[in-house]
């Protein structure tokens, strides 16, 4: 992790052999998600087989979505959190059909909604973690 | 010889203003609603020959192999049916299937289910600092508050899909309370209304504080034995009519669907078959309110209301006391306690109302004929595991 005076303090991912290649991915501007190569559904989070153990192989999403469900946390989900609120936690149909729980960063939280589009950005929040968000399209 | 499982007595720790008294021992509390449960079937810790127990505490440590512990802590001699299964706060519920099972196969006799916890006393309820790994690492990362704000989609997408609205989370909110306020053990007894659960602050939307269950202290106790040990015994027993237990995700994200609820409409399906009960014959429902929404979804999923008729069924305070349905009727986990894993008072409290000493707010059950059958449901982690038991006090 960065160990510079800009640390990140917000809990971060243990990368492991299931979950590297979606976190590699992001820090290359991929939003990379598991297909099975069975029944060719797509999921997250990453794992060696797809659920129900079908062969799983990777493939870059296109980054493209729409809100599923979402919430607006009033409370920090710890100290690390204070300075964001309130900021939108969401969960996001991605158009290859898998889910991601994301943030929507945006300056309208109210006015998030199911259904609504959203589009994927990378932040990179230290030299080790670019985190995969999202923002509100049209 | 009827090996029939039956519950036959039961015992929930005092607390006050949600807090065991200073001092109170986690292992001596449980010790406390045990001997109080068996005392109440006129049994001993002699006779018990199963323990099913879980908890969050003493881990790492010798918490982390409870029914060993309280096997020792409890002086239980060579129990023939040990079950530590942790599935969050249906595990007891879930333990009452396994239990049943075990006595109608002739492994055991006698089972003691039992949890305690001193969360409130010792501040242990923080959820944080665990690793983001696993189903875990994208929500950790993007500070979803857990676990209310797993709920808290979960309730806008009922809303979306069939309609029901903050009002219907709140009259849940409200029957509850009132419930609580005829129980003279309920952390919370004050009277509260649709406003009232509006005006206490918003946490994560749509959930307010008061959509959101306690943090307490507590512990309880069930005993099961056999119909036929229970001829001897001091109370009439409570039928272990049928059971039913499921699970899908560990992330709210991997819910297949957060508007449905559907391990508790498989684990009430199997249930409702065993038993030869359905929906209509319910006359009490004891349903995990960790939240608001998990009321709401678990009436939907346990049959009481078609999909999507949830938000009727509570409508002007149907299940409040002297309403046409109880639900509840210990205050729930908004209003009486919540220990962290509820689950194990869904069933003490319909087990005093079968047996009719609720006192004042003993529900008077169908024409006043008492309450017969009770449905319990505990729901584990963020709507994740469920399981189901019917009980009733008649056997056909």
């Amino acid at each position: 992790m960065s160990t510079g005076p800009m640390s990140y303090d917000k809990p971060v991912p243990v990368v492991d052999v299931d979950s590297a290649p979606y976190w590699e991915g992001a820090k290359q501007g991929k939003l990379m998600i598991q297909k099975c190569r069975e029944t060719g559904r797509t999921f997250l989070y990453s794992r060696r087989l797809a659920p129900g153990a079908g062969e799983a192989e990777w493939i870059e999403a296109s980054g493209r979505g729409e809100v599923y469900s979402w919430t607006v946390a009033r409370r920090p989900a710890g100290a690390a959190f204070k300075g964001d609120t309130p900021y939108v936690v969401a969960s996001i149909t991605l158009e290859e059909g898998a889910r991601i729980l994301t943030n929507i960063v945006t300056d309208d939280p109210d006015g998030v909604h199911i259904g609504q589009k959203v589009a994927v950005f990378f932040d990179a929040v230290s030299d080790d973690l670019t985190i995969p968000k999202f923002r509100p399209v049209g | 010889m009827s090996r029939e499982p039956v519950i036959v007595g039961v015992a929930d720790f005092p607390i006050e203003g949600g807090r065991a008294a200073p001092g109170t021992g986690l292992l001596a509390m449980q010790r406390h609603v045990a001997v109080e449960a068996l005392a109440q079937a006129g049994l001993t810790v002699k006779d018990v020959d199963g323990l099913a127990v879980a908890g969050m505490w003493g881990m790492p440590g010798p918490g982390a192999m409870q029914p060993i512990l309280l096997t020792e802590y409890l002086g239980i001699e060579f129990p023939k049916y040990l079950d530590g299964t942790n599935v969050g706060g249906s595990a007891f519920v879930l333990h009452a299937g396994h239990a049943a099972e075990m006595i109608r196969a002739g492994v055991c006799d006698t089972v003691l289910i039992l949890y305690g916890s001193l969360q409130r006393s010792e501040s242990s309820r923080a959820l944080g600092g665990r690793p983001a790994l696993f189903s875990n690492q994208f929500d950790m990362v993007a500070g979803l508050p857990s676990p209310v704000g797993a709920y808290a989609m979960a309730a806008h997408r009922h809303f979306h899909d069939y309609g029901s609205s903050p009002e219907t989370l709140a009259e849940i909110a409200v029957s509850t309370r009132s419930w609580a306020a005829l129980n003279p053990a309920a952390t919370y007894r004050d009277p509260l209304t649709v406003e009232g659960v509006f005006e206490s602050p918003m946490i994560t939307d749509p959930l307010h504080l008061l959509d959101c269950c306690l943090v307490t202290d507590g512990a309880g106790a069930v005993v099961m034995t056999t119909a036929e040990r229970a001829k001897d015994l001091k109370t009439k027993p409570v039928h272990v009519l049928g059971h039913g237990e499921s699970a899908t995700h560990s992330n709210i994200n991997y819910m297949p669907d957060m508007s449905r609820l559907e391990v508790a409409e498989r684990s009430s399906a199997a249930a409702y078959k065993m038993s030869g009960r359905k929906p209509a014959d319910v006359d009490l429902a004891m349903l995990y309110d960790s939240f608001t929404i998990t009321v709401l979804l678990t009436l939907e999923a346990v049959g009481l209301c078609g999909r999507g008729e949830g938000k009727d069924f509570v409508k002007n305070q149907r299940t409040a006391p002297g309403g046409e349905f109880p639900l509840n009727t210990n205050g729930g986990g908004l209003s009486y306690c919540h220990p962290g894993m509820y689950g194990i008072f869904t069933m003490i409290e319909a087990s005093r109302q079968l047996w009719g000493i609720c006192g004042e707010r003993q529900a008077p059950g169908p024409k006043g004929g008492g309450i017969k059958t009770a449905i319990c449901h505990g729901t584990g982690g963020v709507l994740s595991s469920g399981a189901t038991v019917i009980l009733s006090t008649e056997k056909d």
